[in-house]
């Protein structure tokens, strides 16, 4: 357990989260979230896909962060400043597959949001070449798991443990909301999580065996969790050969290192209601929380 | 086994495809239509294609594909005769079907079967795969019903990805009837249906919905992204906002299309609210949209 991941997960990391209720709101105000049964079955939901999701792009990101800060490391500290800065492709890759996997614009503002909040306070805390060449290749922000990730990377964690944060991170927020809105005890919601933190770990798990096992095969057998990925594009024939894509040149290092296809068939698990929600949200009068 | 007619059947392997050609007067012809039953495929019309499942199913065990390969500047509209009912078959097997569509340069593709219904018991994959070119046009309905009536569904994965010129539009993948997120508030709820439209490339776009949507270019859409995001952090407005109505959510994604996103409670509430978004996703229609002297 790397330490860094505690500060990392921490509820009182001043990056603006306690705003998000991740759709609680809505789903309370809908009437489809009234207690600590239905918050349950929300929470699980929520994890089996915006979690899982959130998991694997901040596992990707991590990588890529880490990546970015070995790079720099071995070419004496000059990680590349200016638009030419190869290191800022993948990052707008990474985060184009994020968008793509978002189709609620209230979503993606909510996510872009986020990961600009964090990745503003986490400059100051973990300064490094990762959230540098992030923040110059997605000014506006990146999506909040793409950010999440890179932070993991510049304060030392690894893929697994971001995906571990970005689980942790799915359900703690709308939790707490819950918690909030309804009045519910604090305890028994806690309790909740303490019953889901198996599924946290599953999931984790499951995100980063993702990034790095994916199977051209769609006929192959039927898993939930871990999940298994399709391969996306049937022409991409790098798809198929798990090798390509595995730079060893330290300047290709941030740019081949990744491979498209590898991050195409990271997790894609869609909440309609979620969807729904988020929209809706954007539209009532009243809000506590900004999604 | 046993279908409906009695007969018993192992599972089978099918591989189907179409191939649209350009005429030299511009019209499209189907220059390989090539059936693998239970995937038959009838031309019904110039540029018209129905699926019509010659056998039940498909059945645990079956692996079904179907290749689909719009040349540049054709159109093509695919349907289905009935609806697709997912059982399971005599060994603990998944039904697999995949789609690969591949649409060329100023081609456009219409794809809407009738719905995939999902019996008890089943265990059911899909895989659709489309590959657009950056003007291409597409118009591609997805309908999951969970069960018969008053039947609990089996278990469904269905993993969607949308590339437009190399870069991802929409990846998405619906999953039915996993015990641990049944009945979740944050998936479906108490809906028994769910559906989506994707509109993509021109005309995927419409007044209610912005601007955001309308260019079509990798690099035109990545600047349209960027410049509407920086607008929405300037003026605290969404651009490119959803239009929503009750279980309907119109979604402008963040590169050239539209999403039409549906929950309802039975298999016409889902069609009617898929019409509706379609209609503001599409307004002016999208495939096929024959030039005339084409049919």
């Amino acid at each position: 357990m790397h330490a860094a991941l505690l500060l990392l997960a921490d509820s009182r990391l001043p990056a603006g989260g306690h705003a998000h209720s991740g759709g609680a709101e809505e789903a309370v105000r809908a009437g489809t979230v009234t207690g600590p049964d239905d918050l349950a079955r929300f929470l699980r939901g929520r994890l089996a896909t915006a979690g899982l999701v959130a998991a694997a792009l901040a596992a990707a990101a991590c990588e890529l962060g880490s990546a970015a800060v070995d790079t720099s490391e071995r070419v004496d500290g000059d990680a590349g400043t200016g638009e030419g800065d190869p290191a800022m492709l993948p990052w707008r890759r990474l985060d184009a597959e994020a968008d793509a996997r978002t189709a609620s614009p209230a979503q993606r503002e909510a996510a872009r949001t986020q990961g600009r909040l964090l990745v503003r306070t986490a400059r100051r805390i973990w300064p490094s070449p990762a959230l540098e060449s992030l923040a110059r290749a997605v000014p506006d922000g990146a999506h909040h798991p793409v950010a999440l990730g890179a932070t993991a990377a510049a304060a030392g964690c690894d893929p697994g443990q971001a995906a571990l944060a970005a689980a942790y991170w799915s359900v703690t927020g709308p939790a707490t909301a819950a918690v909030r809105l309804l009045g519910l005890d604090p305890v028994a919601v806690h309790r909740l999580l303490a019953d889901l933190a198996p599924s946290l770990g599953a999931t984790a798990r499951a995100a980063r065996t993702a990034l790095h096992t994916w199977t051209a095969d769609p006929g192959a057998p039927w898993t939930t969790n871990p999940d298994v990925p399709w391969t996306a594009d049937p022409d991409d024939r790098r798809a198929s050969s798990p090798d390509i894509g595995r730079a060893t040149d330290p300047d290709l290092i941030g740019v081949e290192f990744m491979s498209d296809a590898c991050w195409a068939a990271l997790p894609a698990t869609t909440a309609p209601a979620l969807d729904l929600l988020a929209e809706s949200h954007l539209r009532a009068e009243t809000r506590l929380f900004v999604s | 086994m046993r279908t409906s007619s009695g007969d018993v059947r192992s599972s089978v392997r099918a591989h189907a495809s179409i191939r649209t050609e350009l005429l030299s007067g511009g019209g499209t012809r189907l220059e390989t239509l090539r059936s693998d039953p239970p995937l038959t495929l009838r031309q019904t019309g110039p540029g018209v294609v129905h699926l019509v499942s010659t056998a039940a199913g498909p059945l645990g065990g079956d692996r079904l594909r179907l290749d689909i390969d719009v040349a540049p500047g054709t159109m093509l509209d695919i349907r289905s005769i009935a609806s697709t009912l997912v059982l399971p078959g005599p060994f603990a097997e998944d039904s697999v079907m995949v789609v690969n569509a591949r649409v060329g340069a100023g081609a456009s593709l219409r794809f809407a079967p009738e719905p995939t219904v999902l019996a008890a018991g089943c265990s059911h994959r899909v895989a659709v795969r489309l590959s657009l070119a950056r003007d291409a046009t597409v118009f591609w309905r997805e309908e999951i019903v969970f069960g018969r009536h008053g039947e609990r569904p089996g278990r469904c994965r269905s993993r969607f990805d949308a590339v437009v010129d190399g870069m991802p539009l929409l990846r998405q993948e619906l999953v039915v009837g996993d015990p641990a997120s049944d009945g979740s508030p944050a998936m479906y709820g108490t809906a028994r249906c769910v559906g989506s439209t994707l509109v993509a490339g021109r005309g995927a776009t419409g007044t209610a919905l912005g601007e955001t949507t309308r260019e079509t270019t990798r690099e035109a859409t990545e600047d349209a992204t960027r410049r509407g995001h920086a607008e929405a952090v300037r003026t605290g407005k969404a651009v490119g906002r959803a239009v929503l109505r009750d279980g309907c959510a119109v979604l402008p994604l963040a590169g050239p299309g539209v999403l039409v996103s549906v929950l309802a409670d039975d298999a016409v509430q889902l069609r009617e609210r898929l019409e509706w978004g379609e209609a503001l996703a599409a307004p002016g229609g999208v495939a096929p949209a024959f030039p005339s002297g084409q049919r």
